[in-house]
């Protein structure tokens, strides 16, 4: 595939391009103090000079000092908003005189492309595309959208602190899945972008933004942003050891340790750019007609098993130990992989400062502790 | 990780609803009723396997999973038994003939009938548990040259909450089938026997090495059955339990019915009992 060396000003002709060419262009913008993803319509839009701080808890953004467009790591929202929106209707019921009639919602016509994409995020759809699309049943609206959309991903060239791609081999290098990749680089007066493709429509649309061919040295630029990012990254995940780690020890006191911490709400599960989890709302009005409609929805609700008129889960506890074990655990039984990406997102908006990384690495050395005794 | 591409033109929505008409209503204790229906947008009979399950949709109230009750050779009715405990529940139960309502289906796993032909059969269900393993029973019978020793094993509360109480009846006149029953209280005119259905299995005779049992009934009741099996020296992974959890989308996509690594709407509703048995005595799992 092709690459190109682009400057700051060839570069802002990308997203206008992508929309000329029928795409509604989602990227980052800011708003109301964080960094989210959203509608964009020009570079201007883009959280040009800002970056973002994590902690367990905690975020805030800053000023750089430089004109970076993507010198911040994630925010609280996800792509998976508009590949799996937040409510989707599913069926419309009409009750005519002659009974009931069912219409199947259509599929929608956009298509988007996703604008700094990180690697995270395009292992997060991979990971949806075989809950939504390959496994026993697929979802329409997800696979339509999906197959229409365009991936424009980004290097990560700063690690947020609450990131550990790195230990779940997620990123912070996009080796796949997009069709267009940017390395930033940002360096004293220095300002462009390494601009590579993954597909025939990424190429395409590389012919079209004007730049210098790309040299060693450009290659040697990228390859260093990218270890620099993996280095700089303090927080990890045992990626091989989670499944037999939680599921041995399904009843360990850790559960109740967290839930006395846990909130139940839901704010993982939300932020979370891999869980799936919905529920199902018929919206029944006066004149005989129902619009059927699937919600996020999440394991941390009471709700969300009840049962016979009472939740199965009714403990913090054991709703914690839901989410955990099949992030961690179970997803790779359903799925063939791990839920989790290592983004950050459930550690950085956890109100009660929960990090999963921390409460697995507490889990070990307990385990290792009641062996050695 | 490779990931296939994505076809776009052979995906259509598989929680898609069609209209039934209830064509004939039963009552067959004091909460529960046994539906027949119809395909009623004239297209093909919803045909499925024993133990699967329908999601039933009543106008404006509501939707609930059922198992289906009826004869899987005979698919142009659909058959549910549905106990009222619930505001959809009590919605279906009071339907009339000539009623629409929506089903979509069939969904889940099935119980191993075919997979058991040759084999001793144990059925034990307890309570609204029967209707579950009915089509299984009706595949049996149909087929009862290709089974060993057949028993049917069924506990309830009391006899007036016994199902199917006619076609037990004819089962039990039949040479062909051991079939036990019990209640957890009798009343004046009970003869049979009173408890639970655990020490019944003592009553059947069957080769433990090569039979298949299905259960259906409250998860303690499966459990202690499954155990008892197992110290007669079945092996567990001959033992299918019937699952139930809350289903909300049928189809693995909503996450409410999952139980450790599995989602009862498509891993389940039937389950060998191998694979459940360390969770079923988990709290809250």
């Amino acid at each position: 595939m092709a690459s190109k060396v682009v400057g700051v000003r060839e570069f802002d002709s990308l997203i206008p391009l992508l929309r000329d060419r029928g795409y509604d262009v989602i990227g980052p913008t800011v708003d109301e103090g964080t960094i989210v993803l959203d509608h964009v319509a020009t570079s201007a839009d883009l959280p040009i000079g800002w970056t973002d701080h994590h902690d367990k808890g905690t975020y805030s953004l800053d000023k750089r000092a430089d004109e970076a467009y993507f010198g911040y790591a994630v925010g609280p929202r996800t792509f998976k908003r508009w590949l799996y929106p937040p409510r989707q209707t599913i069926l419309t019921i009409e009750h005519a005189e002659t009974g009931l009639v069912f219409k199947p919602e259509p599929t929608a016509d956009e298509r988007y492309a996703f604008v700094g994409v990180r690697a995270c995020e395009i292992a997060a759809m991979e990971i949806q595309d075989r809950v939504f699309a390959h496994d026993a049943f697929a979802d329409p609206h997800y696979v339509e959208r999906r197959a229409r959309s365009l991936i424009v991903g980004v290097n990560c060239a700063v690690a947020g602190e609450t990131c550990f791609c790195d230990s779940m081999g997620t990123g912070p290098e996009c080796t796949a899945g997009y069709d267009l990749v940017i390395t930033e680089v940002v360096s004293g007066e220095r300002h462009e972008f390494i601009v590579e493709s993954g597909t025939d429509e990424g190429e395409t649309i590389l012919t079209e933004l004007d730049g210098r061919p790309t040299t060693p040295a450009d290659r040697k630029e990228v390859r260093t942003i990218i270890e620099d990012t993996a280095a700089s990254m303090t927080r990890t995940m045992p990626k091989d050891e989670t499944y037999s780690l939680l599921t041995e020890n399904l009843e360990h006191p850790i559960w109740d340790s967290i839930a006395e911490r846990c909130l139940n709400c839901t704010n993982c599960t939300l932020v979370c750019p891999t869980c799936f989890c919905s529920t199902m709302e018929d919206m029944t009005d006066l004149d005989g007609r129902a619009v059927r409609k699937r919600r996020w929805d999440s394991c941390f609700n009471r709700e969300f098993t009840f049962l016979h008129g009472h939740a199965v889960r009714f403990t913090t506890k054991s709703r914690y130990r839901q989410w955990m074990t099949h992030k961690l655990a179970y997803w790779y039984d359903q799925f063939g992989t791990s839920g989790c990406v290592g983004c950050g997102r459930c550690i950085t908006w956890c109100p009660a400062k929960i990090d999963i990384t921390e409460e697995i690495a507490h889990l070990a050395e307990q385990t290792r502790e009641e062996v050695a005794t | 990780m490779v990931v296939a591409p994505l076809i776009t033109d052979t995906v259509t929505e598989p929680m898609m609803l069609r209209p039934f008409e209830v064509t004939a209503v039963t009552q067959e204790t004091h909460d529960t009723w046994t539906l027949d229906l119809k395909v009623a947008d004239g297209g093909d009979d919803l045909r499925f396997r024993p133990g699967q399950f329908t999601m039933m949709y009543v106008f404006g109230v509501g939707e609930v999973p059922i198992s289906i009750a009826g004869n899987p050779s005979h698919p142009e009715t659909l058959v549910h038994t549905v106990r009222a405990v619930g505001a959809v529940t009590n919605a279906i139960c009071a339907l009339r003939p000539g009623t629409v309502i929506g089903i979509r289906g069939p969904y889940g796993s099935s119980w191993p009938v075919v997979a058991a032909t040759g084999r001793d059969i144990i059925i034990v269900a307890g309570g609204i548990g029967l209707a579950p393993v009915r089509p299984a029973i009706y595949h049996v019978l149909e087929h009862r040259e290709s089974y060993g020793s057949v028993s049917i094993v069924y506990g309830s509360r009391t006899p007036s909450d016994l199902l199917y109480i006619d076609e037990i009846h004819d089962w039990k006149s039949r040479f062909d089938l051991n079939v036990q029953i019990t209640v957890d209280r009798g009343d004046g005119t009970w003869m049979g026997d009173v408890g639970v259905v655990t020490p019944l299995l003592n009553r059947l005779s069957f080769d433990a090495n090569h039979a298949a049992a299905i259960l259906c009934g409250p998860e303690i009741m499966m459990r202690v059955i499954a155990k008892e099996l197992a110290r007669r020296g079945m092996p567990t992974a001959d033992v299918s339990v019937s699952l139930e959890r809350n289903v909300k989308c049928g189809v693995g996509f909503c996450g409410h019915c999952q139980i450790g690594a599995s989602f009862i709407c498509k891993d389940g509703p039937v389950v060998a009992y191998d694979d459940v048995a360390d969770r079923l005595g988990m709290e809250e799992l």
